[in-house]
């Protein structure tokens, strides 16, 4: 499985140098990319929201804050918001939970891959990022046995090399790339 | 590499129907009406306890609801997400004191719906809150919950000291007078909320999903638990909401929820956005 197929969102995660890795690939998706972007990065519940306005300087597409069931829309990008889960609901609108932080972490990328393989199956593609504990390794297990296609960012060009090794050991990650590499990847595979 | 099993979307609608199945089953067996929440998270919910539980499928963990009433409460713990803290966002209680105090000030008497309460955290910083700005004694807070086991918890307040040591730094950023100590005695490894604090609080338990207007309240607190329903139920509570505030009662909800899909958006004046600070409409003409 070379080839992502067409997809209808990317799920992403990352924690311990997450930024800088979305910067680079959010820098490079083009305008009128087709597939809405739903992102975690690992952050304290008390810091102020500030990553939505981060990235939205590197990226072209619109980059949304957003609120409890909002519908999900192609060519925008999500971001989970501190000290809560994000989940996809089967309508394709965003829902959300406070519940108890998985792995020490809420926002979890489990969660929202777990979510998001429920409901978009096939046409679903996920990218797991730096981040230093496992969070997102089941999360893309379980996306890859719904058909979806996965991305592990190479261990060697991640600042903690932890994360995208803990999701390529469960043998279900579809491409190694390194972070260079991810955002061209996107563009052409699914915008091209 | 081997591929992994598949889990096609044949599984996933099987899966829908087993957790609709179970939900029916908890409503006939239990009375508690889980049918209208919102079904990604109540998915994730029921697959965590399935996995620590290690049920093999979700007919099997149904079949041990039905006859096993601790196991229930267990699950009931899971579906309920009590997980709260005092002070949570600590800038809408420093909000709530700079915008919405003063308005209670000039009221002889203050109706408080604190509508799922969970361990009663949160009931305990509005009692502080209130007590600090001297509002207390004409204050009743109601605080309400679905689930009995955690009105029973709420009514005790008792915390791990653990936690509360992370409390105290919120209550400062809520804008606290003194020292959150001041308002508990510690022992052992637990704390246990003044009891003075709870001379003007009334626990009782509500389902927001089935039970009625609870009238004519100043404010109504209900933050983190929309986020649960899916939007036919908040609209219906939404709706509870405005039927039990006075003219110009607030509305406080959690930071990620929104009136926008409840339809109900012209009924209420925002007081303050990014924290979710909502006012009941005057009626300037009276039909």
């Amino acid at each position: 499985m070379d080839r992502i197929g067409p997809v209808k969102a990317i799920v992403m995660g990352a924690s311990w140098g997450g930024l800088n890795a979305y910067t680079r690939i959010l820098s490079a998706l083009p305008v009128g990319f087709p597939a809405a972007i739903l992102l975690v990065q690992h952050q304290h519940a008390s810091a102020e929201n500030r990553l939505p306005w981060l990235l939205a300087r590197y990226c072209q597409l619109p980059v949304i804050a957003p609120e409890d069931k909002e519908e999900i829309q192609p060519g925008c990008v999500y971001v989970a918001p501190p000290g809560y889960h994000m989940l996809v609901e089967e309508d394709e609108t965003l829902a959300f939970s406070a519940g108890r932080p998985v792995l020490f972490s809420r926002p979890s990328v489990d969660e929202l891959f777990l979510s998001a393989g429920a409901v978009y199956g096939k046409q679903l593609a996920a990218v797991i990022l730096t981040g230093a504990n496992e969070d997102g390794a089941k999360g893309i297990d379980y996306i890859r046995r719904r058909g979806g296609f996965t991305i592990a960012q190479s261990p060697v060009s991640a600042e903690a090399p932890a994360m995208p090794e803990a999701a390529i050991k469960t043998g279900a990650v579809s491409r190694v790339l390194d972070l260079e590499a991810i955002g061209p990847f996107l563009a052409e595979q699914v915008a091209g | 590499m081997a591929e992994p099993y598949p889990i096609d979307d044949d599984e996933i609608s099987v899966e829908d129907i087993e957790i609709r199945l179970l939900l029916e089953a908890i409503y006939q067996m239990y009375g508690y009406d889980f049918r209208s929440y919102s079904k990604a998270s109540i998915r994730r919910r029921v697959m965590h306890r399935m996995t620590m539980s290690g049920f093999a499928s979700i007919m099997e963990m149904t079949d041990k609801v039905l006859r096993d009433r601790p196991f229930f409460v267990t699950l009931l713990n899971d579906l309920t997400v009590n997980v709260t803290e005092m002070y949570r966002d600590p800038e809408f209680y420093r909000a709530f004191r700079d915008e919405v105090v003063p308005v209670l000030k000039t009221f002889p008497f203050i109706k408080i719906w604190h509508a799922g309460c969970s361990t009663g955290e949160e009931i305990y910083s509005m009692a502080i809150l209130l007590e600090e700005e001297g509002l207390y004694d004409r204050a009743m807070i109601y605080a309400t919950d679905i689930d009995k086991n955690v009105l029973a918890s709420a009514k005790k307040g008792i915390y791990s000291i653990e936690a509360v040591k992370q409390y105290g730094d919120n209550y400062r950023r809520a804008g606290g007078r003194h020292s959150l100590s001041d308002y508990f005695t510690a022992r052992y490894d637990s704390v246990i909320m003044e009891q003075r604090l709870k001379r003007n609080i009334v626990f009782a338990d509500h389902d927001l999903a089935t039970d009625q207007v609870f009238g004519e309240m100043h404010v109504i607190l209900c933050r983190n638990v929309l986020i649960y329903f899916d939007r036919a139920l908040q609209a219906r509570v939404i709706r509870l909401f405005s039927d039990s505030l006075d003219m110009g009662g607030y509305l406080c909800l959690g930071t990620k929820e929104s009136l926008r899909f409840s339809g109900q958006e012209e009924t209420f004046d925002v007081i303050n956005k990014p924290l979710r600070i909502f006012r009941k409409r005057q009626l300037l003409h009276h039909a």
